[in-house]
């Protein structure tokens, strides 16, 4: 070999090598990010940990920063009936369309649709907020409210004075929100479905919902669980529009119509004038446990959305 | 008969045995489709709603001086949400300048050398990145920049937005590096040419109008973040071009007058929002004229 092609094929070499550990340490950035997430989270809540300690801060129900007495609790409830509400109304909705769009429509209305999905994606939620706030508020408080407790108020959810703020249009906005989410995970998870399966069911004379309801359904089962606990992941951790229409109130009521306040919303309302080391700790400790929550969410729905494609390609 | 075959087919599902009448199957078909329909219809009126009253009601407020001026306290008539604008322009510019190398540099890491178990711990990172909420990321930027620098700062919400920005970009670019044809690279490569070269002037040339679809795609959804700067960047009445300040930005400045009681500040309020929709509509606009183009390409 001659002198000079050793030098090029050794310049390649460091080049490649130069190369490989560029890229890694670009990918090892993302781990970096997400040990720095736990860190930091976990040294800024941990004199308020070392104070209150872990379990009497989650379970307990007093949020009174003059007296440094912090409990989770009305947060964490907070937090969980809004997204339920989410989910009760959006997973219907979402798998509707996505069924609609993948089984029933033709290529046209499909394209409008998904188009029209995807800038409902990209509205910010603080927009969504402000349209919650000045306009579904007050239907709430005037129309819907006031009807629903009349009809269902010995029901206790549906009990109590209609205010307009509170559980029901903070569960209805992150339903709006979510939304998008389900459907979109749904719709991916019906594109993987071999078509032979569906148009097995049709030739055998099954009509177009039977078809659905016997072969589509049972088969994305676990694909679209997944794209619903994807939107709660969505749900759990949204923060503007919840906290402009919950009403901020760290109380836990049984209606749906009273003020509450969820994990985001009150780090998004205390945590920039938060007096000391132990309300900001608590603050920090709040958004770990969301950290926490929403990592095993996400790790679930991914885990299942895996699974029902793996399946996709093996049968 | 058929649908008999049909149903055990189907068996252990919710399909009963004995089926209906044709009639009736039909019938429950129709249902079922129009109920369909509806969850279309349903899922579209509250866009139709935010978008005709954003631009109804945020109309009214547009005009040259809401653009440039700074915001002018409750009652004083005019003012407006420039130092919003250009603080939103400024922290995104800022926030890409770290994001954009990152997440484009780990979603090539990802496509040229993910195989290994560092590529898998990078992918599922990256998953777990994408569903933390905006919230927590800027507690953590509070953390990293605020509590040292002892000071809210513009720079503070750009650390959060471009952590936000990191694990789309890595999926989004995984995606397009992986939809070059791999006939290119081995041509490139048969040439002689450097593996690194090859990546570099090959693929990622190749893939690249669907990178800067990625990037405006991701810039568009960061413009958008309120909840991260409400305690990094936190706001600011004045214009402001210094990293290490508090700095206003359109988002928070909707927070602010939307929860206010003040009828003139809820028009502002649509008003900001109808430019925060125009600015989030350019960026999207442009992200799907440069996809387009990669298609005709």
């Amino acid at each position: 070999m001659s002198p000079a092609a050793a030098t090029t094929s050794r310049h390649a070499h460091t080049g490649d090598r130069a190369f490989a550990v560029g890229l890694t340490l670009l990918g090892g950035s993302v781990l970096f990010v997400v040990g720095v997430i736990v860190l930091v989270c976990a040294r800024l809540s941990a004199p308020a940990f070392a104070k209150l300690g872990f379990f009497h801060f989650l379970a307990g129900t007093d949020w009174n920063p003059v007296e440094d007495s912090f409990g989770a609790l009305p947060f964490v409830y907070g937090t969980l009936v809004t997204s339920a509400v989410a989910i009760v109304l959006a997973m219907p909705v979402a798998i509707g369309l996505a069924l609609f769009l993948t089984e029933m429509s033709p290529a046209r209305v499909r394209h409008v649709v998904s188009f029209f999905v995807e800038i409902l994606a990209a509205i910010p939620s603080v927009v969504f907020g402000l349209w919650g706030l000045l306009v579904l508020v007050p239907i709430l408080r005037d129309v819907v409210e006031p009807a629903l407790g009349r009809w269902f108020g010995f029901v206790p959810l549906f009990s109590g004075a209609p205010l307009g703020i509170g559980f029901l249009p903070a569960g209805i906005v992150l339903a709006i929100m979510i939304l998008p989410t389900i459907a979109s995970v749904t719709i991916e998870v019906l594109r993987t479905m071999p078509a032979a399966l569906r148009e097995g069911a049709l030739a055998l004379g099954a009509t177009r919902w039977e078809a659905i309801r016997a072969v589509v359904l049972p088969y994305a089962r676990r694909g679209i669980l997944g794209a619903v606990i994807l939107g709660l992941g969505r749900a759990l951790g949204e923060t503007m529009a919840v906290t402009m229409l919950i009403g901020n109130q760290p109380e836990i009521h049984g209606s749906l119509f009273a003020a509450g306040y969820s994990l985001p919303a009150v780090i998004a309302n205390e945590f920039a004038e938060a007096s000391g080391a132990i309300h900001t700790g608590a603050l920090a400790g709040l958004a770990l446990v969301l950290f926490g929550v929403t990592l095993m969410l996400s790790a679930a729905a991914r885990l299942l959305v895996r699974l029902s494609a793996r399946r996709a390609v093996t049968t | 008969m058929s649908s008999d075959m049909a149903m055990s087919v189907a068996r252990g599902y919710a399909i009963p045995r004995r089926v209906g009448s044709h009639r009736a199957r039909q019938m429950v078909n129709a249902v079922m489709t129009g109920l369909c329909a509806l969850a279309v219809v349903l899922a579209l009126v509250p866009l139709a709603s935010v978008l005709w009253l954003v631009i109804t009601k945020g109309m009214h407020s547009l005009s040259i001086a809401f653009f440039t001026r700074l915001p002018l306290p409750v009652g004083e008539v005019g003012g407006g949400v420039g130092n919003g604008i250009v603080g939103t322009l400024y922290m995104v510019a800022l926030a890409s300048c770290i994001g954009l190398p990152l997440g484009v540099g780990a979603g090539i890491f990802l496509a040229e050398r993910g195989g290994g178990p560092l590529g898998h711990a990078v992918r599922f990172c990256a998953e777990v990145l994408a569903g933390v909420p905006s919230i927590v990321i800027g507690v953590v930027a509070y953390g990293l920049i605020v509590v040292p620098m002892h000071h809210f700062s513009a720079l503070a919400g750009a650390v959060a937005l471009a952590i936000l920005m990191i694990p789309t970009l890595a999926r989004a670019t995984e995606e397009m590096i992986r939809l070059v044809p791999a006939t290119l690279r081995e041509a490139s490569l048969a040439l002689g040419v450097p593996a690194w070269k090859t990546s570099l002037s090959v693929v990622l040339r190749t893939a690249l109008g669907g990178l800067v679809n990625a990037a405006l795609l991701a810039i568009a959804r960061a413009a958008g973040e309120t909840a991260p700067l409400l305690f990094t960047a936190l706001n600011n009445q004045y214009w402001n071009a210094d990293p290490r300040q508090p700095t206003a930005s359109l988002t928070v400045q909707i927070f602010n007058y939307a929860i206010s009681p003040y009828e003139d500040w809820h028009a502002k309020a649509w008003g900001a929002a109808l430019c925060l929709l125009l600015l989030i509509g350019a960026l999207s606009l442009l992200a799907k004229l440069t996809a387009r183009r990669r298609v005709n390409a």
